[in-house]
């Protein structure tokens, strides 16, 4: 009973949804790609690459992955502990400047 | 018995939507992760714990990236390779990406195809999708031996930086264990799937559960979650 009412609740998506997220993903890919290309550089660089990668990550997680048609239950679960990582990015980010800034001030190497 | 009584309970009871929604679905003592069977929780779970480890890596090359006064190498140059005279900047590393990303696409396929109860397209689908992953782990393995060649060591390299190394190592090498493993176990439920195993509920050799389609589901979220790495170490370690 229990097997028949977990099957009931699988979605059925047409493969057409994949195949168009899979072009998606290969467009993207290939912009990232031509950042490099293009060698942009600085700021634009940066955000680009960024921009391109969360849209990725994104489209796998929710289409691929099937979350965006789970329970929120569950996609809060999943989905908000990674991002406590950018408080230790944050901390770790403090403590990189820290050290080069000692490594320059008593190595006398050039920053 | 009881099952069925859980399943009425929970169809007869709307819940509401939203963060209203999530708070019921916590609160009190009732199974939280409802309409998601333990083998997909728990892969989910798994996945959670495993995206902190490739969170610290990347954490621990950023630290040693911000915090060096060696100039870091330019992975542009690093990875470039000569095709026909020309010097391809990071071409074997996009060419990687698109092959992750394939495979990615065929294991959804799988995933819906496995769902429909086809079993020869399914199995057909992780196959190619073993295959690309194969394909992915010999590139990166002609990488390595590439950059050892030219003398690429986890203590040091002739272009800057000695944590490059390290930091290529490490994350590049756990990468491609994920995948590795990946391809194994793609191949064992690839078996499973041609031999029929999911169609006449046979017994698995360990657990002795029955078996059904739903674990090419909880395959396809490992595998779709090593493609997700990918993509954030080839933001971070080679393009940035």
């Amino acid at each position: 009973m229990a097997q028949t009412a977990t099957h009931a609740e699988q979605q059925q998506h047409p493969i057409k949804l994949y195949l168009v997220v899979w072009g998606l993903l290969f467009v993207l890919s290939a912009l990232s790609y031509l950042v490099d290309y293009l060698e942009l550089q600085g700021y634009l660089r940066w955000s680009l690459i960024l921009v391109f990668m969360m849209l990725k990550a994104g489209l796998i997680v929710a289409i691929f992955m099937h979350m965006a048609w789970e329970r929120l239950a569950l996609t809060y679960a999943i989905l908000l502990p990674p991002l406590l990582v950018l408080v230790f990015v944050a901390i770790m980010v403090s403590e990189s400047n820290y050290t080069v800034l000692t490594r320059t001030m008593f190595f006398g190497a050039a920053p | 018995m009881t099952e069925t009584t859980q399943t009425q309970t929970s169809g007869l009871l709307p819940r509401p939507g939203g963060l209203r929604g999530v708070a019921a679905d916590w609160a009190s003592d009732q199974r939280t992760f409802k309409s998601v069977s333990w083998g997909k929780a728990m892969m989910w779970i798994f996945l959670l714990s495993d995206t902190f480890v490739f969170g610290c890596f990347l954490i621990a090359y950023m630290t040693a990236r911000m915090s060096t006064v060696v100039p870091w190498p330019n992975p542009s140059e690093v990875f470039a390779l000569t095709i026909a005279g020309h010097e391809i900047p990071l071409i074997l590393i996009a060419i990687m990406t698109f092959v992750l990303i394939s495979s990615s696409g065929t294991m959804a396929m799988a995933v819906n195809f496995g769902y429909r109860r086809d079993r020869r397209k399914t199995a057909a689908l992780l196959l190619v999708t073993a295959l690309f992953g194969a394909t992915f782990v010999g590139m990166q393995a002609f990488e390595w031996t590439k950059l050892i060649t030219e003398g690429v060591r986890p203590w040091g390299n002739p272009w800057g930086a000695a944590q490059f190394g390290s930091s290529f190592f490490m994350i590049t090498g756990f990468h491609g264990t994920h995948v590795t493993f990946g391809v194994i176990f793609l191949l064992i439920i690839a078996r499973k799937v041609l031999r029929g195993d999911f169609d006449v509920e046979r017994r698995g050799f360990f657990t002795s559960r029955k078996g059904n389609y739903e674990i090419v589901e909880i395959l396809g979220l490992y595998w779709h979650f090593v493609d997700l790495v990918w993509v954030f170490i080839f933001a971070f370690f080679y393009l940035w």
